[in-house]
């Protein structure tokens, strides 16, 4: 009975790493920009939600339903008024101005918070537990993982069924094309980064909630998101999902051997992936 | 009348490499022109330069007497004016019903253009509307593309050489389409290498070669010698 606890606890921390990887998935799908400042970019929003939550005494939930729209603005800005400059046939420039950012970033956040680590408490909620007979699971994880699900399903309703998603899906397949229907694609970009900033904020949400964290741990929630998006396949939200549970089975695996063995676990369980399938679960046909 | 679409003196270039020189040109409102000329005559980069994909001086090119040359292709087509690609450039993730309510998505008014307009002009799509554009064969492909074009009901339709790689058969399917489009007032430009096609759909033709415009006039009073001098040049 521990390994099914363990599993299901490694599917439920997968939800955390989808939320990590959904808005990097986003912005790669639709632009094929690689955003390395979006492990940086969860820590500024938690640092955000904390703040608000510091100031208003909010409940973390509604706090980040306020940062929600700070961190849309954040995103737009970012892409009308520094990545579409960089956005182009060569990848090089993108790669370096985000890199630039992550560090930029993580300096900012030093300076205004200091290297302590903080918590967004979240009360009785941290330690609430749901008996389900063979296995008791955690309400935070369980609304991180119903969250991750929620998220992803919008995403995927707004991709299929609405004039938004269809120009996304458009120029994402052809931008000079999609601009002959009159879609500006930087306008799509901005809008594309604006929403994956509001899936960076649920991630920060909970991150904050079930750890502690600190101006420095970005690149680190970075790699997690990328390891969830390759194993998906580049560009698939669901995949994505499943690329989370992955690398979260395989931590709680790790762990039950060897608490020592849990992160690296997850590497090994995404470069297995890698071998057997180097696009990915589900990779898009046309990438 | 004011021409609905002008160009004065056109240039255009790839880097180094000058594809256009001075080439002017007007479309009336209503008017069916094509253009003709053999491949590498500057027809497409002429398409290119007039729909804003590339950048020219403002006043190079005029949109009912207002300079659109230095509007991006977005803003060109928000003015009324709608593009069938060269290759027809379906997009592969939408199905047939998506491309065409892409064209769609930056609507003029009430017009004619409806999804069911379309699908009374091409019935064949009206049957394939959940498949993949991609999927469809060459010449329901370019009813796609034309029908997507259609969707914004612009006041002027661009084609770019929209009988490229299709059989006799579906060539003649598509330009039987003409005649409704033009019904609605539109004017159409025709990029077209079939000389006898264009001919005989056109008002007015413009022979291209090597960047410039070498021959202009009514189709209807076009001579077979003064075109093939134009289209081949003189060594021919």
């Amino acid at each position: 009975m521990i390994w099914l606890d363990t599993i299901v606890q490694g599917i439920l921390l997968g939800g955390l790493y989808a939320l990590f990887a959904a808005g990097l998935s986003l912005v790669f799908g639709i632009m094929r920009l690689v955003n390395l400042a979006h492990g940086d970019l969860i820590i500024f929003a938690a640092f955000a939600i904390l703040l608000i939550v510091g100031s208003t005494g909010l409940n973390p939930f509604l706090a980040a339903l306020l940062a929600a729209p700070v961190m849309f603005a954040v995103g737009w800005a970012l892409q009308a008024f520094v990545l579409n400059r960089v956005l182009g046939r060569d990848i090089l420039p993108p790669l370096l101005v985000t890199f630039g950012l992550s560090v930029a970033l993580q300096n900012g956040l030093l300076e205004a918070f200091s290297a302590d680590s903080q918590r967004i408490r979240a009360g009785a909620l941290e330690s609430a537990s749901i008996d389900l007979g063979p296995v008791t699971v955690g309400v935070m994880p369980l609304l991180t993982f119903a969250s991750a699900v929620g998220a992803i399903f919008l995403l995927n309703r707004l991709f299929y069924t609405t004039a938004l998603g269809r120009a996304f899906r458009a120029t994402s397949d052809d931008a000079v094309t999609a601009s002959l229907m009159g879609i500006n694609p930087r306008s799509v970009f901005a809008i594309a980064t604006g929403l994956a900033m509001v899936i960076v904020t649920l991630a920060a949400l909970y991150l904050g909630m079930r750890s502690n964290f600190d101006p420095s741990i970005g690149p680190a929630r970075l790699i997690y998101a990328f390891e969830a998006v390759i194993i998906g396949g580049l560009g698939s939200l669901w995949g994505t999902l499943l690329g989370g549970a992955i690398i979260g089975v395989a931590q709680t695996i790790g762990a039950q051997i060897n608490p020592e063995w849990q992160i690296l676990a997850g590497h090994i369980a995404f470069l297995v992936v890698l071998l057997i399938r180097p696009r990915g679960l589900f990779p898009r046909a046309v990438d | 009348m004011a021409a609905l679409l002008e160009t004065r003196g056109l240039t255009a270039q790839y880097g180094q490499f000058k594809a256009l020189f001075g080439v002017d040109l007007q479309v009336a409102p209503g008017e069916c022109v094509a253009i003709i000329g053999a491949n590498g005559a500057g027809k497409t980069t002429l398409m290119r330069s007039i729909t804003g994909v590339l950048r020219n001086a403002p006043e190079m090119i005029l949109h009912n007497g207002i300079p659109i040359g230095a509007l991006s292709a977005d803003q060109v087509m928000q003015r009324g004016i709608a593009m069938v690609p060269e290759g027809r450039r379906l997009f592969p993730s939408l199905s047939v019903e998506e491309n065409l309510l892409i064209g769609g998505q930056v609507r003029r008014g009430d017009g004619r253009w409806t999804l069911e307009a379309v699908y009374t002009l091409f019935p064949v799509l009206r049957e394939r509307r959940r498949s993949p554009g991609t999927a469809l064969s060459g010449g329901q492909q370019q009813m796609v593309a034309i029908g997507r074009a259609l969707m914004s009901n612009p006041g002027l339709l661009l084609c770019d050489e929209i009988s490229l790689g299709l059989a006799p058969v579906v060539i003649r399917d598509i330009y039987a389409a003409l005649p409704a489009i033009r019904e609605t007032g539109a004017a159409v430009v025709i990029v077209e290498q079939d000389i006898s096609r264009a001919l005989s759909v056109a008002d007015r033709i413009y022979c291209m070669m090597e960047g410039r415009v070498t021959l202009t006039g009514r189709a209807a009073d076009m001579t077979r010698d003064a075109i093939h001098a134009a289209y081949f040049g003189n060594a021919a």
